[in-house]
């Protein structure tokens, strides 16, 4: 049977490409199954508690503080049950993770206007950006008492501080994310033909997530610590009692084990919306573009 | 029997319109430094394969940019008679949050092409550059070869009857490279596209083009043409693109020489 020479030559390039491909293709190791993963990062972190719990009971079973100062886990886990049980717990996280939601959203909406503005404006950004990077390393709690002058013992000074936390951290990250979009990305755009409003959605804002997401998990992380400064310290009875109010009431009834329970709570919640909501999200992205650990090989 | 009005057509079917014609081009960036490209004037004929050899500085590739639009030259003129151009550049330059298949699916979207057709499309531009049901992958998990076919499927799906490269092969390894050179001739004799291929590789140059169109550096300017005879597939190591190599390179390295002074 007569065989063409082109489809001969064709038929070698083909195989000549393809042996290439498989041996120049990066391999990446496996995904770890389950029980590593449970040995590698599961349970590193059982040990350092229960280290750091049975630490606490010596101390107190050798007295080294009285024990209205230094109660013992037994004690403050009762306690906490109490909290939990007779609803106290649920409402003070209710209470706190509703404000610390929406404060948060406020922060993100505001925030990546602002980002957007200064991005958009040199001159805007010349302006204030140094006082917007300023802002990130003043501690929000700074504003508590200026926010109680203006707006009052109200929710209207909560929110104030926690936007005032957490806005510079949404808006630098943006900016971060858009100052580290490869010039080339943009071209790339430009070539295919892709008009501003096209680059900006299917390049620019894709390209600048993952400094985006860094910018919003600070954001949540300062928005959380702005509320509990300004939960602690605008104690009002029409506020209703979130975390922060919960652990100041302990304070003031010198309930040590109220005021542990309160700051074990105010963790808790914190790690949780990160490990819930942030870390997946953040793994998500890099894992797509090929940024985590595992795929650098 | 031909009616008067269809005259210019035929007229044009016969000695068609180049695809590119670049007129009097010089371009500056800085007033007291010399242009960094001067008076360059050359066509491109449909279907001609065209390369523009030059050491660095030659200012290859901001030529190459203005023909495709990303900036506006100081003076003289740059005719594209085909359409928006496709552009490949040294990087792969694919969008890491795409997977292979979505970076040629951006490119048919942004010429408005449905969404349905979009997938079918892409699959059978990543068929063309031999990379057949990779398109689910990510950029992170193709080898450097396997990233610049897919670049080179995202510059076809452009649509665009001229494709200009810029040094799309220069970070490759030889094996590779020499893969894609046989890849991109095939795509250009089917295709029957005009490309504009930019290199500071004598050798690659001869292996690939029509023509060769040597620059010198600051200023930028076209000293020197060559006709390359050989028919195409023709190999890197071939001893008719080695002696063709061998006469271009004297002149090039007199041109590099030149700046010794």
């Amino acid at each position: 049977m007569p065989v063409d020479d082109t489809t001969v030559a064709a038929q070698d390039h083909r195989a000549f490409e393809a042996g290439l491909d498989a041996l120049e293709a990066p391999t990446l190791p496996p995904r770890p199954g389950p029980g590593a993963v449970c040995l590698r990062s599961v349970l590193p972190p059982i040990v350092a508690v229960v280290a750091f719990i049975a630490l606490w009971q010596l101390a107190c079973s050798t007295d080294l503080k009285p024990s209205y100062a230094l109660p013992s886990p037994l004690d403050v886990f009762r306690t906490f049950d109490q909290t939990v049980r007779d609803g106290r717990a649920w409402d003070a996280i209710s209470i706190s993770v509703s404000r610390g939601a929406l404060g948060f959203l406020a922060s993100l909406a505001v925030g990546t206007v602002l980002g957007l503005a200064m991005w958009r404006s040199r001159w805007l950004r010349a302006a204030i950006g140094p006082f917007v990077s300023g802002l990130q390393s003043l501690p929000s709690v700074a504003w508590v008492p200026a926010a109680i002058i203006w707006f009052g013992l109200s929710d209207a000074a909560i929110y104030a501080v926690v936007l005032l936390g957490a806005v510079p951290s949404v808006a630098n990250g943006l900016l971060a994310g858009f100052d580290q979009v490869p010039p080339l990305l943009d071209k790339v755009g430009r070539v295919l033909g892709l008009g501003t409003v096209g680059r900006i959605r299917h390049v620019l804002l894709p390209a600048a997530l993952p400094g985006y997401l860094a910018g919003l998990k600070q954001g949540w992380a300062f928005s959380w610590r702005s509320l509990m400064a300004a939960e602690l310290i605008t104690y009002s009875p029409a506020l209703g009692i979130g975390l922060g109010q919960q652990l100041n009431i302990g304070r003031e009834l010198n309930a040590m084990d109220l005021v542990i329970a309160s700051i074990f709570l105010i963790l808790v919640v914190g790690v949780a919306i990160e490990l819930l909501i942030f870390a997946p999200l953040e793994r998500r992205v890099l894992r797509t573009r090929g940024l985590t650990r595992r795929s650098v090989s | 029997m031909a009616h008067p009005a269809l005259q210019p057509a035929l007229q044009r079917q016969a000695t068609p319109a180049p695809s590119v014609r670049v007129t009097k081009l010089a371009q500056v960036f800085e007033r007291d430094r010399p242009p960094v490209l001067d008076r360059i004037d050359f066509d491109v004929a449909p279907g001609e394969f065209v390369c523009l050899l030059g050491a660095s500085g030659c200012g290859k590739s901001t030529l190459l940019s203005l023909i495709a639009g990303l900036g506006t030259p100081t003076s003289g003129s740059i005719e594209v008679t085909v359409g928006r151009p496709a552009l490949m550049f040294q990087e792969p330059a694919l969008l890491p949050w795409l997977t292979a298949a979505g970076n040629v699916e951006l490119a048919l979207k942004a010429r408005g092409v449905g969404r349905r057709e979009r997938r079918v499309e892409a699959e059978r531009l990543l068929t063309l550059v031999n990379l057949t049901g990779q398109g689910r992958k990510r950029v992170h998990e193709l080898s450097g070869g396997m990233r610049q076919r897919v670049a080179l499927a995202r510059a076809l799906a452009q649509d665009s009857r001229l494709l200009l490269m810029d040094e799309p092969f220069a970070a490759l390894d030889a094996i590779t490279r020499d893969a894609l050179h046989e890849e991109l001739i095939r795509l250009w004799s089917e295709q029957g596209l005009s490309v504009v291929f930019v290199t500071h590789n004598v050798r690659e140059a001869v292996r690939l083009g029509q023509r060769v169109l040597l620059m010198s550096s600051r200023p930028g300017r076209i000293v020197r043409e060559w006709q390359v005879e050989m028919t195409q597939p023709r190999a890197i190591e071939s001893p008719g693109v080695s002696a063709l190599a061998t006469e271009i390179t004297q002149h090039l390295r007199a041109e590099i020489s030149r700046h010794a002074r």
